[in-house]
C-alpha cells in the first residue's frame, strides 16, 4: 500500500475531517471565548477605584470575579500555546530546536495555567488576606 | 499575496506573540496577589516602573489589534468577507477600529484612571 489514505477519500479528494482540524477547532472556540472574557477583564480592572492590596483582594475573591478569571487564564494559556505552537512551527526550521521550543513553550503554557489559577483559588478562599 | 494581507497577516501573529507574554506578566501579577500584602507591595513597585509603563502600552496596542483582528478571522470564518477587495478594505477597518480602542484605552488607563501610576 503507497498511500494511508482511503480509496475512497483519495477519489473524493478529502482530507481528515476527524483530530486533524483539533487544533483549528480550539484555536477558534477559545477565540470566541476570549473576546468576552477579556474585554471584561480589561474593563473590570479599569473600573476598580484603585490597585491596593485590600482593593484587589476584595475583587479577586467575588465569586463571579473568580470563575471568570480563572475562565480567562485557561482559555488564553490554551489560546496562546495554540498560536505560538504554529509560529514556531512555521519559522523554526530545524527540527531538533523546533520541537525543544515546543516542549520548552508547552511546559511554561502549563506552569503559567497552574499558577495563575492556583493564585485565583487561593485568592477566593481567602489565603492572601 | 499582496502587501496589505501579507502585513495584516504578520501583524496579528506578532501581536499575539506580544500578548503571550503579557501573560507572564498577568500571572506574575496573580501570584503577586495571592502572596499577600507585603509581596504584593514589592511586585507593584516594579509593575508600576516606567519599563512596565511601556509594556503596558505595547500590550494595549497589541491587545486591541488582535482582538480586532480576530474578530475579522471568525468573520472570514463564516464565509464571508474572501473576497479580495472586501478583504484590503476590512483590513483598513480593522486599523482603524484599533487605533480608535486604543487611544481610549490608552486614555482610561493612563490618563483617567491614572493607573501603572
Amino acid at each position: 500500500m503507497k498511500s494511508l489514505r482511503s480509496p475512497l477519500g483519495r477519489v473524493a479528494g478529502l482530507g481528515s475531517a476527524k483530530s486533524g482540524v483539533h487544533h483549528w477547532w480550539l484555536q477558534r472556540l477559545s477565540s470566541i471565548a476570549l473576546v468576552p472574557l477579556t474585554v471584561w477583564f480589561t474593563v473590570s480592572l479599569l473600573s476598580l477605584p484603585s490597585l491596593d492590596h485590600v482593593t484587589v483582594v476584595t475583587w479577586m475573591a467575588q465569586s463571579w470575579t473568580a470563575l471568570l478569571l480563572i475562565l480567562l487564564v485557561l482559555v488564553a494559556t490554551c489560546h496562546s500555546q495554540l498560536g505560538v505552537r504554529v509560529v514556531v512551527e512555521d519559522y523554526v526550521h530545524n527540527t531538533g530546536s523546533r520541537t525543544l521550543t515546543l516542549v520548552i513553550l508547552t511546559f511554561v503554557h502549563a506552569f503559567l495555567a497552574v499558577a495563575g489559577v492556583f493564585a485565583i483559588l487561593k485568592v477566593a478562599f481567602g489565603g492572601a488576606a | 499575496m499582496s502587501r496589505y494581507s501579507l502585513l495584516s497577516s504578520i501583524t496579528n501573529r506578532l501581536t499575539g506573540v506580544v500578548l503571550s507574554v503579557g501573560l507572564l506578566v498577568l500571572v506574575y501579577w496573580l501570584m503577586a496577589v495571592a502572596g499577600g500584602n507585603r509581596p504584593y507591595l514589592q511586585a507593584h513597585e516594579i509593575l508600576s516602573s516606567g519599563f512596565f509603563k511601556l509594556i503596558y502600552a505595547g500590550l494595549l496596542v497589541a491587545f486591541c489589534y488582535h482582538l480586532v483582528a480576530g474578530i475579522r478571522h471568525l468573520v472570514w470564518d463564516t464565509g464571508r468577507g474572501m473576497e479580495r477587495a472586501q478583504a484590503k478594505q476590512s483590513a483598513g477597518v480593522v486599523l482603524a477600529v484599533t487605533i480608535v480602542l486604543a487611544v481610549a484605552l490608552g486614555y482610561w488607563l493612563f490618563v483617567a484612571a491614572g493607573r501603572a501610576s
